[in-house]
């Protein structure tokens, strides 16, 4: 019971960064998308948006990580000896992204040094979300197997196919659709929320395209997850839902309620996490690796779950300070660009 | 180079980038927060621009820091993934509390950063020590997982399997207190002692800059205060090696004999073929002394371990003496500083009008750094053949993917790169240097 808890809180804080995290690396694709007439305005709310939270936004994927080698120990050596390659260049995303960030803010201020370092910035930003999806894709697709401790499926055949980079892809299209959404809110000027407008609906569009492409290749790409969405009495109501704020999404871009917009994309994203999490459960790499396999033992999960308890209690309320000084509406009324 | 080698040297190049941001993100938050506080009280503007231009240099530190322990906490798994199913069960516990603080860190450097004009001035420097302590209290976190390796407790092996796992009896090892004590210090010193470099060498070019002498005074204090303390606590942590790793103390001093009333060894070169160390000056006692306080002690040599359970000795042994006489120098620095000052007590500024003390600054200000790295890899390859001392070898930790010299070679190039343009950044903002000129007793031209 404790350890599923535990794996709860891993996929919750897996989810936050995907919320929050996640848009910071939308906000480098639409930086490499940046078109039209105020495409530098474009770049600039972006790094403003960015700028004050991507480091902190950033830990719950160390969060993740730690919870995971902490709790759940076997299934990170397993995860991170089949996966070494993807997550090597997951890595190496994650280094540039966030260095080229920072270089672009702090060096000079002349345009083809900054459209230099936006060009390693915005790329990195596209990969790093493709690693993540390719990685979460082969966890869930059934080709890690492990023998008597041992990765016996070698090094490639697990995320090296059709199904880990279609999960990529969907995953990169779900950031830069969030980030969009929550650009519209970034600024008080109607013709930049126009942009991002434009930009989330179509992100929204090519979502649920690559949602379909997910869902079509797990057929043979992830056959056990894909069981568990046909056929489990929940799932169907679950997807319901997600369809439902997919739309709501839609409908709220459409009409320019941004606020109802972001709610209704946060929560679809939220929704699919949840979803694939449930729809694997109770395997924490599919198939050979289940939550209680791979538990630590109970003395170490009581302490972490203390930990994480009373991490929690910092951590929120400087999380939320964090924010109403930065994404609060006044805040956003300071920001033109 | 075989795997296991490449995978060694990727860990040691990762952590051999990451320590020096990882110090300074300690470290420097506490001077911007003197600095503002300086600010606050006396309301003299220098202290403001001070603290702005510290915290300029720390986003670019702290963003190269940041990424490059992500780096770091996937290695544990991709380079040594037997060991993390081993152990992170037991360690893991100071990581995840390290999560929460470098979260608290990581929130907080954004509100000082990007908070100037947002929040006001006490809860900026609110901000500002939160940084500070929580940036202490990651690096502690790490540390005591570290020294964990070295001691390791709060388990036992049962058929090759630990059983009755104590996480805190495992944090509590007994490396953890000197191991955390030591590094906590270095971080202060090192980079107390840069900072201070780095405004003397600005204040030769354009002395009476009081934008330089109060960053000079105020990085000197804490990096002085801290390279005092230093070798107290480098005498915790070695009686504490003595006590429980004694094959690394051997290799650290050189000592390849067991020998009632060791002699210490100042420097010399071991020749483990010939198990001798050569060139070493010694003090009689010396060693007996430091390590047992008591000069007819027993110091057991290399040649009575194993050959397959002693460390490389050449290296572990040059490095410490490289490590001990960065950290002397430091001192000694420090002591001259503070006579200096206390001479010249009555005329503030007096005690930097001297070229050698400036150039002496200068000299010294690597020197830290120097310290830290030697220091960790006494740690470190002092340490082998062992991952985790006397349970698991790094030989048996080491991932199966093979080819592991593309990552190393990779990350190598990737930090090369990231190394060469934060120098390049952090030079062009040092070059830009205020100029701030104190024109009378009272009134302080500002043009930053």
């Amino acid at each position: 019971m404790l350890e599923t808890i535990i794996a709860g809180v891993m996929i919750a804080a897996l989810i936050l960064y995907a919320l929050l995290g996640g848009a910071d690396y939308g906000g480098g694709v639409w930086d490499l998308f940046a078109f039209g007439r105020l495409a530098p305005q474009q770049r600039t709310l972006i790094a403003k948006a960015i700028g004050p939270v991507w480091e902190a936004n950033h830990v719950w994927l160390i969060l993740v990580i730690v919870i995971l080698f902490t709790a759940f120990p076997p299934a990170f050596a397993a995860i991170s000896t089949a996966l070494h390659i993807p997550l090597t260049l997951l890595l190496i995303g994650i280094v540039l992204r966030g260095a080229t960030f920072t270089f672009r803010a702090h060096d000079v201020q002349r345009d083809n040094v900054q459209r230099r370092w936006s060009l390693v910035f915005s790329i990195a930003s596209i990969i790093t979300p493709l690693l993540l999806g390719i990685t979460l894709g082969a966890i869930a697709s059934g080709t890690i197997r492990i023998e008597s401790g041992q990765v016996v499926s070698g090094f490639f055949s697990s995320w090296l196919g059709p199904f880990p980079f279609a999960v990529g892809f969907f995953a990169l299209s779900l950031f830069a659709f969030l980030a969009a959404v929550y650009l519209t809110l970034e600024t008080p000027e109607f013709e930049l929320q126009e942009d991002f407008r434009l930009r989330a609906l179509i992100a929204g569009v090519v979502v649920a395209m690559l949602a379909l492409t997910v869902f079509l290749l797990a057929g043979t790409g992830a056959p056990t997850v894909r069981a568990g969405i046909s056929r489990s009495w929940w799932a169907l109501g679950l997807h319901l839902f997600t369809a439902a704020f997919a739309l709501g999404a839609f409908y709220s871009l459409w009409t320019r309620k941004y606020r109802l917009a972001r709610v209704c994309a946060a929560a679809q994203v939220t929704l699919i996490l949840f979803g694939w999490a449930l729809e694997q459960f109770p395997h924490l790499v599919e198939p050979d690796i289940t939550i209680a396999s791979a538990a630590a033992p109970r003395s170490t999960l009581q302490l972490l779950f203390g930990a994480l308890a009373a991490g929690a209690l910092l951590l929120f309320p400087s999380y939320y300070y964090l924010f109403r000084i930065f994404k609060s509406e006044t805040s956003v009324a300071q920001t033109r660009v | 180079m075989n795997d296991l080698l490449a995978a060694r040297s990727q860990m040691a190049m990762s952590l051999a980038f990451h320590i020096i941001f990882a110090a300074i993100g300690i470290a420097m938050p506490l001077l911007m927060v003197i600095a503002e506080w300086k600010w606050l009280r006396t309301k003299d503007e220098v202290y403001l621009i001070l603290a702005k231009r510290w915290a300029k240099g720390t986003a670019i530190l702290f963003a190269v820091g940041a990424v490059s322990g992500t780096v770091l906490s996937f290695e544990l798994g991709l380079l040594w993934p037997a060991f993390m199913g081993y152990a992170g069960a037991i360690i893991g516990m100071p990581f995840s509390l390290e999560g929460f603080a470098f979260f608290t860190e990581a929130i907080f450097l954004g509100i000082y950063l990007y908070g100037w004009n947002r929040v006001p001035p006490r809860a900026h420097l609110f901000a500002g020590a939160m940084v500070a302590v929580s940036g202490a209290l990651s690096g502690i976190f790490v540390v005591i997982a570290n020294a964990w390796m070295n001691t390791p407790t709060g388990f036992r092996v049962v058929d090759g399997k630990p059983v009755d796992i104590d996480p805190i009896a495992a944090m509590m090892n007994p490396a953890a207190f000197a191991q955390t004590l030591h590094m906590t210090l270095a971080a202060y010193a090192a980079t107390g002692f840069v900072v201070a470099g780095i405004h003397a060498f600005m204040l030769r070019r354009d002395p009476r800059n009081q934008f330089h002498i109060r960053a000079l005074a105020i990085a000197l204090t804490v990096g002085g205060v801290a390279a005092l303390l230093q070798p107290l606590s480098g005498d915790i942590l070695a009686k504490m090696v003595a006590q429980n790793l004694p094959v690394k103390l051997s290799a650290m001093e050189g000592q390849f004999a067991t020998e009632k009333g060791a002699p210490l060894r100042i420097g010399g070169i071991p020749d483990e073929s010939a198990g001798v160390t050569r060139y070493a000056i010694q003090i009689p006692y010396g060693l007996s002394i430091l390590a047992y306080d008591d000069p007819n002690a027993t110091v057991k040599g290399l040649n009575d371990f194993p050959a397959n359970q002693r460390p490389p000795v050449a290296i572990v042994h040059v490095s410490f003496q490289i490590m001990v006489a960065c950290g002397m120098a430091m001192m000694g620095i420090a002591v001259l500083a503070a006579w200096r000052w206390w001479r010249a007590r009555k005329k503030s500024e007096a005690w930097l009008d001297s070229k050698w003390f400036l150039r002496a600054l200068i000299l010294t200000a690597p020197l830290g750094f120097i310290a830290i790295e030697t220091g960790w890899v006494v740690t470190e390859v002092g340490r082998q053949p062992w991952i985790l001392y006397g349970v698991m070898r790094t030989a048996e930790a080491v991932t199966p993917v093979p080819r592991l010299i593309v990552p190393f070679i990779t990350f190598t190039l990737l930090y090369i790169f990231l190394a060469a343009i934060t120098v390049w950044l952090l030079l062009r903002q040092v070059a830009a240097s205020p100029a701030v000129f104190e024109s009378d007793r009272n009134e302080v031209q500002v043009s930053a």
